[in-house]
């Protein structure tokens, strides 16, 4: 069995139904992504996921044991990160608070220093500025602070949604390489992506969402090859 | 002159540290639930209800001439009354509509306002007229010495020294206090905070528990420095807290304080030198509320709205 799975998932906001039919799995260190026009349903599928809200039908298992039903911190407690779209600091809180906040589940003082260190190390200019307020940063300085967040739960599965959205292509090579470095470390990572190309290169498996169902599935190369995904997602340029 | 000025002043800030320490309670419940609980100035109430009680009827007459053993008591029964009621008002009024429109929780507060004070009206015994509460601290005024004497009462100063100790311990839980990060997490963005683990409604019973523990300890403080309490009590100390809140920037924690002692001073100097004297004391507060929040829409310290990227 996956270690996420997700069938026939159906979520709504009052009557209007954004996702109609979301089925996928992620296997253990896997990097997998879900890829798909703007409003196609993958932010409403991870926010699902994470319990932040409940869905009309369908059923979401991780490691065996059915979450749809749990709230939030329930489901973090089981090793499911969340870094939301539009990354969402504390903005008035500093570096470390925010990464405190992280760890809010913890109670491992030692281990959270560690693991602090450990983003400083991954991301230096966190380090250099740990007491300075969150809001003042820069976007890519912000999604690395994000991604730090999410880790310090030291979650079995990272759930990123969008981490490349307004950031510089340096920037966004970066991220992508960091999440490269996670899965390498053994972090299992589902990916939410606008930027199809970077998300596709990266990925063991992944799928396309469409107007709220998934459509079609494949390894990242077999997707990056695939017409319909070029002709809709990647652009005229890639095709040639 | 010097000492009528020097005088009000003192009120001021003793009757504005009260405020301040009720409008705590204000500002965090709407910091954390966006509600204004109208019925937190019942709390307060309640709380001086509630050690009145335990020292009428519970506490052995050997204790009750040692403030010292019988004052400690007091604060702490009036805080576990109140605690106990916000508690209990927070889990069968407002849980429930928890995502109704904000206009159910904010009419269902001043119903639970109504229903605290004619509970008390109701059960309490002779609470329908004012009732004399014990002179808990020692009795007695300090004089200082300038022009004719300023005097201060000693429950005065207890009440201004508890208030202000609170309101800075307060401070240091939020700022410093892995629950204090958790609350501050959950105001600033409550999606957020539950997918960092942050349990909702663990942060929401705190906060009415602090809220009212320290509108419990003002019940107390009021009935002793005025040796007297009454079921409306809370109502006209919680117009002033709640103004007080919003005046100072409401979710803000020093903008409470500051707040507080604003309207304080407003109340006894304006009653002391502005034509109308005392019958217009409201007048003059709601004036400054509403000059402050033509130009400082946010309060003193509050945050202006910012767009979230």
């Amino acid at each position: 069995m996956s270690f996420l799975e997700v069938r026939d998932l159906v979520v709504a906001y009052g009557a209007i139904q954004a996702v109609r039919g979301v089925t996928f799995s992620v296997e253990e260190g896997q990097v997998v992504s879900l890829i798909g026009s703007n409003g196609a349903g993958k932010t409403t599928t991870l926010r699902t996921v994470s319990g932040l809200l409940r869905p009309v039908s369908g059923e979401i298992v991780l490691d065996g044991t059915p979450i749809h039903a749990l709230p939030a911190h329930k489901i973090l407690g089981m090793g499911v990160a969340h870094s939301p779209e539009g990354r969402r600091l504390f903005a008035r809180m500093t570096v470390e608070e925010n990464l405190r906040l992280g760890a809010y589940t913890r109670d491992d003082e030692d281990g959270i220093l560690s693991d602090m260190d450990r983003i400083f190390d991954m991301f230096p200019v966190l380090g250099e500025r740990r007491r300075n307020k969150a809001g003042l940063f820069s976007g890519g300085e912000q999604q690395m602070l994000a991604i730090g967040r999410a880790l310090m739960s030291r979650p079995k599965l990272l759930m990123l949604d969008e981490p490349s959205m307004g950031l510089s292509p340096i920037m966004t090579q970066k991220i992508f390489a960091t999440v490269k470095e996670l899965q390498s470390e053994g972090t299992t990572v589902l990916l939410v992506e606008q930027n199809a190309l970077s998300a596709l290169a990266l990925s063991d498996h992944a799928y396309v969402i469409d107007l709220g169902r998934t459509t079609l599935s494949g390894t990242g190369r077999e997707l990056l090859a695939d017409p319909r995904v070029q002709e809709a997602y990647l652009g005229e340029g890639v095709a040639s | 002159m010097l000492s009528t000025l020097l005088s009000q002043i003192v009120n001021g800030l003793v009757l504005g540290s009260l405020i301040g320490l009720i409008a705590l309670g204000y500002t965090m419940v709407y910091g954390i639930v966006q509600l204004i609980n109208f019925a937190h100035g019942e709390i307060f109430m309640v709380g001086a209800y509630g050690g009145l009680a335990m020292f009428t009827y519970l506490l052995p007459t050997a204790l009750k001439n040692h403030w010292y053993f019988a004052l400690p008591i007091l604060l702490i029964v009036g805080a576990a009354v109140s605690v106990l009621v916000a508690v209990a008002m927070e889990r069968l009024a407002y849980r429930p509509l928890r995502g109704a429109p904000r206009l159910a929780p904010l009419i269902t507060a001043l119903g639970v306002s109504v229903a605290l004070q004619e509970a008390v009206r109701v059960f309490y015994p002779n609470a329908t007229a004012a009732v004399p509460f014990p002179t808990i601290f020692v009795p007695g005024t300090l004089i200082i010495p300038i022009g004719d004497g300023i005097p201060i009462k000693y429950s005065a100063i207890l009440l201004v020294v508890v208030a202000l100790a609170l309101a800075y311990a307060l401070n240091t839980f939020v700022e410093r206090s892995r629950m204090g990060r958790a609350m501050r997490a959950t105001a600033q963005d409550p999606d957020v905070a539950r997918l960092m683990g942050v349990d909702p409604d663990r942060v929401i019973v705190l906060t009415f528990v602090l809220g009212g523990a320290l509108a419990g300890v003002g019940g107390i403080l009021y009935g002793g420095l005025y040796n007297t309490i009454n079921i409306d009590m809370g109502f006209q100390n919680g117009i002033f807290a709640f103004t007080a809140a919003v005046l100072g920037g409401i979710g803000n924690i020093r903008g409470a304080v500051v707040g507080g002692l604003a309207i304080g001073l407003v109340k006894a100097l304006g009653g002391q030198y502005l034509p109308g004297g005392t019958a217009y004391d409201y007048v003059w507060i709601f004036v400054v509320l509403i000059v402050v929040l033509v130009f400082r829409p946010q309060g003193f310290f509050g945050e202006t709205e910012r767009v979230r990227a």
